[in-house]
């Protein structure tokens, strides 16, 4: 077994990319998470055969991981809110060309430049697409350092597995703080082969190309039909969540991210007042678990949402409840952190 | 009997579907002869813009990608970073190259990246339908400067070979133009030489190429020729701007 480590959010995100096989690096500064790209510089910059590139830009970055992708090696870039919004457009080139790669979002408040604090509102952003077009991101939205560790481990074998880009979405909380952290052992998995389809030079066979078009608009029905068939397999198989007390709950909290660390604490001094709360924290932000929340609301007819934002997960927790128990919604956005003392007389509110 | 002239190996039997007159299909034929001659095509990979030569990668026979409108110098970096023995190259137009993607073209020649551009400049955006590109002549007449291309407030053309040419990480940069076979001979060698400067590690290479574009210059092929050099070379002056000998 390996030892425990202290470490920064970020960092422990490079330490993880680069045991995970990631040696392609290639990023843009930018606060709450300019610790990574300085971690990959200062470890990659040192090995042989990796790669560590400042890029002019966020969109530069993003190209680049999709012209280190096609080749097959495992590449990443990472950013903050405004930074990602930059990098859309390649995003959809890469999910439209079918190649696996990471990007992380440490979400700061915005919109606009927003603030360098804490923000969880580019949920939508990550789990509707982002950029033009029909396409998802799987999201993986991690709620401690160790998390971050192993998520990010996830994240790439993921991405490779299904041939789309994946993505970690922190906050600018998790990202900065140090906790300590363990690099475990991983079973070894089997992932499929690239080599029907990385660019390698055509030598011995017929050419390759990767293009993320077609003109003919019945082709690229069949390329959209093609990459919703992956989202309806990621939907089957790869949903995570944790749930804690959801057995005689009289409100159910829905949260993810540091907010599900926050609930945690809400729930144990609730419980100190007689109050029975349980917690649903979605692991993977797409695919979502719909259906622990399905289920659980024909237990529990009371539900609060609570996120960094003005209420962008609430709008899939209500589709998942589908009017079967009430979905109230409590968010603090900016970069401001929610309080356990004011959840928790939100809660009350609801259970008057 | 003996063969004198073929189809080069690194382009495929698919015929050109760019206009008649138009220097894309030349550019294509001395891309892919180069690459034959030095032996390459097996390890090339190339980059596509957006833009008429979006379908290069039907005609050239290597691998191919095709890059978002003006980033084709980030996915070539990030293709040769990750396999720094294959070669690549990319293939952009004036709008690709000297409108939306100035940043991508500008830092990667200053990185030095080992890469090859081949840069078509034929004063206009084509695909879209004959639109004002950065490379316009002043007074050129286009579908969105119809009464001239006007330096008050909207600038002078680029010259992007002159521009590139300060950076201290480029080898290679030469301009050349395709309107008559003295200049196609040129032409070739300097696309040679990009590509041998590539081979020996040198640097950043590109080369400007001064193309015709007939359907949206409203002229018959032989007359852009023609426009092409009255008009383009006197602003933009043929020759080698930087050589890898100035590196060293």
């Amino acid at each position: 077994m390996e030892e425990k480590m202290l470490m920064k959010g970020n960092e422990a995100i490079g330490e993880a990319a680069i045991r995970a096989g990631c040696h392609f690096y290639f990023g843009y500064p930018i606060t709450p998470q300019s610790e990574l790209t300085a971690y990959m510089a200062k470890k990659l910059l040192k090995m042989k055969d990796a790669v560590f590139v400042q890029a002019e830009s966020e969109i530069a970055a993003i190209n680049m991981v999709y012209g280190a992708a096609s080749t097959g090696v495992r590449a990443m870039t990472s950013s903050s809110s405004p930074g990602i919004s930059l990098k859309q457009e390649g995003i959809s080139y890469i999910a439209c060309a079918e190649l696996p790669c990471v990007i992380v979002n440490m979400q700061r408040g915005g919109p606009g430049l927003g603030s360098i604090q804490p923000g969880q509102a580019d949920y939508f952003q990550a789990t509707k697409g982002g950029g033009h077009g029909d396409y998802h991101l799987i999201v993986l939205a991690p709620s401690s350092v160790q998390e971050l560790v192993d998520l990010t481990m996830d994240a790439f074998d993921l991405a490779d597995k299904y041939t789309n880009p994946a993505m970690i979405l922190g906050d600018g909380l998790i990202g900065q703080m140090m906790e300590a952290v363990e690099f475990k052992e991983r079973k070894k998995i089997n992932l499929p082969d690239k080599e029907g389809w990385t660019l390698t030079g055509c030598k011995g066979r017929e050419k390759k190309y990767i293009v993320p078009f077609n003109l003919d608009p019945y082709e690229m029905e069949k390329l959209n039909l093609k990459i919703q068939e992956k989202y309806n397999k990621l939907k089957e198989k790869e949903v995570r969540y944790e749930t804690v007390n959801l057995d005689n709950a009289d409100l159910i909290i829905v949260a993810y991210g540091i907010v599900a660390r926050i609930a945690k604490t809400v729930m144990s001094n609730a419980k100190k007042e007689g109050i029975n709360i349980g917690l649903i924290r979605p692991i993977t932000l797409f695919p979502f678990p719909e259906k622990i929340i399905a289920e659980t609301s024909e237990k529990v007819n009371k539900f609060l949402v609570v996120e960094m934002s003005m209420g962008q997960m609430v709008e899939d927790v209500k589709l998942a409840v589908n009017g079967k128990a009430e979905v109230n919604f409590y968010g603090r956005v900016g970069g401001v952190i929610p309080t356990q003392s004011e959840i928790l007389t939100e809660i009350k509110k609801y259970l008057k | 009997m003996k063969k004198v002239f073929e189809s080069p190996k690194s382009l495929t039997k698919d015929p050109f579907t760019y206009c008649p007159g138009c220097h894309h299909g030349i550019a294509h034929r001395l891309v892919a002869e180069a690459l034959d001659e030095f032996g390459v095509r097996e390890k090339t990979i190339g980059v596509c813009p957006v833009g008429c030569s979006v379908f290069a990668y039907v005609f050239f026979d290597c691998d191919m990608i095709c890059a978002a409108h003006g980033r084709a110098p980030a996915v070539a970096t990030g293709i040769k970073r990750a396999k720094p023995d294959s070669i690549v190259f990319t293939y952009q137009g004036d709008g690709d190259l000297a409108s939306i993607g100035t940043a991508e073209i500008v830092h990667t020649a200053n990185r030095g990246e080992n890469i090859t551009v081949i840069f078509i400049n034929n004063a206009i955006y084509g695909m879209t339908g004959g639109q004002m590109a950065p490379t316009t002549l002043v007074g050129q007449v286009t579908q969105t400067s119809p009464y001239g291309r006007d330096p008050k407030t909207m600038g002078y053309p680029i010259k992007v070979a002159e521009m590139l040419s300060t950076l201290k990480g480029v080898a290679y940069i030469s301009r050349v133009a395709l309107s008559k076979p003295a200049y196609i001979l040129k032409a070739k060698k300097a696309i040679r030489k990009a590509f041998q400067s590539q081979i020996e590690g040198k640097g950043f290479s590109l080369v400007e190429i001064l193309s015709t574009c007939p359907t949206n210059w409203g002229l018959s092929p032989i007359e852009a020729n023609k426009w092409l050099e009255e008009n383009m070379i006197p602003y933009y002056p043929l020759g080698e701007f930087k050589t890898p000998e100035e590196v060293s």
